[in-house]
């Protein structure tokens, strides 16, 4: 019975999450559509992936028919902060909690839900997680079908309009965070500036799209490692 | 292509999901290494930087429209709109944009 009242309330605080991740899985929907993938292949890979940066990277991968190798090592590194988040989650969840459980706690191991999962002071229960879970699934998976749908039907200078909505969405991420420290600043700035020179010169812009950025993102994270160390504290809040 | 997709996505699910999974059942004591932990901070941000230019330039019908919803976007988020707010926001200012161009046979 308390294992149902904690799934309820984390299904009722994972309410803002699916909002929106309806939103961002929309915008993923008609990238994944520009690229040709159909409604139940996106669908699949949101309900399966569940990371918005990560499958982002895969669907540029995709388009660029890149190596399974490539699409490994990619995830790899840009999903890597999860492993920092599911280090602090293991944290919070009682030490005799049983395998099965940490097994389908894993899944939900996203920005958001450990966001939320880590304002909640006392020890987690695994069934306020797999509250917060479902209902980011959902918003996931149903935001990205019903883009891809609607990139199908769409006129073409609406869809042409949608085309920016992810960038927006990863601005609207970054931004504030430049806003307040220096170093993100940098970091972001010189990753932009790599990222381009990556593009438009000769050799370089011949390397695939997805090795370009794990490239620029190991040398920028390694450097700002190095020249900005974090105080332990903040680094589990990303 | 549409046979490897399926290909893509499991073995993209199966990379994360261990990622996930690796120190839920085995690390129970936090990262102490300040170097990375500190990489690992700045991972997300170099990547969504990489990501976002130059490529958002690329993103619709025209660098234009494109140049000018990213202005836009930078602008709003600074003065800290929510996600949502400037992603239709910038869709919308380059919705309008096109709209112009294509009024005087720019696109």
């Amino acid at each position: 019975m308390k294992n149902l009242t904690e799934y309820k309330t984390g299904v009722k605080d994972g309410i803002p999450i699916f909002l929106g991740y309806l939103a961002v899985s929309f915008a993923f929907g008609i990238q994944a559509c520009k690229i040709g993938l159909t409604a139940f292949q996106a669908g699949l890979m949101s309900f399966t992936n569940l990371t918005s940066t990560g499958q982002f990277a895969s669907l540029t991968i995709i388009a660029s028919c890149g190596t399974i190798g490539e699409l490994a090592f990619s995830q790899l590194i840009i999903n890597l902060r999860y492993l920092l988040m599911s280090c602090t989650l293991s944290q919070k969840l009682k030490a005799s909690t049983p395998f099965y459980h940490r097994l389908l706690v894993a899944i939900g191991v996203t920005d958001e839900i450990f966001g939320v999962s880590i304002t909640r002071d006392s020890q987690l229960s695994p069934f306020y997680i797999y509250g917060l879970t479902s209902s980011a699934i959902t918003g996931w998976t149903s935001g990205t079908v019903i883009g891809v749908i609607s990139g199908d039907f769409l006129p073409k200078n609406i869809i042409s309009a949608l085309g920016i909505a992810i960038y927006g969405m990863f601005i609207a991420i970054i931004i504030p965070k430049t806003k307040k420290e220096k170093s993100v600043l940098c970091v972001v700035i010189s990753a932009m500036i790599m990222s381009c020179m990556m593009y438009y010169l000769p050799y370089l812009s011949e390397i695939s799209s997805g090795f370009k950025i794990i490239i620029i993102t190991i040398v920028i994270s390694v450097i700002a490692a190095i020249l900005f160390p974090v105080k332990e504290d903040s680094a589990n809040e990303c | 292509m549409n046979v490897n997709i399926y290909i893509y996505i499991f073995i993209a699910a199966f990379v994360t999901y261990l990622i996930r999974l690796i120190p839920l059942t085995l690390i129970k004591k936090k990262i102490k290494n300040q170097f990375i932990c500190s990489f690992l901070y700045y991972v997300p941000y170099a990547t969504l930087a990489a990501m976002t230019f130059p490529a958002v330039l690329y993103s619709t019908s025209s660098p234009y429209s494109a140049i000018l919803g990213f202005i836009s976007a930078i602008l709003l988020a600074y003065k800290g709109k929510s996600l949502i707010l400037v992603a239709c926001s910038a869709c919308i200012i380059v919705f309008i944009c096109e709209i112009i161009l294509e009024t005087f046979g720019l696109i």
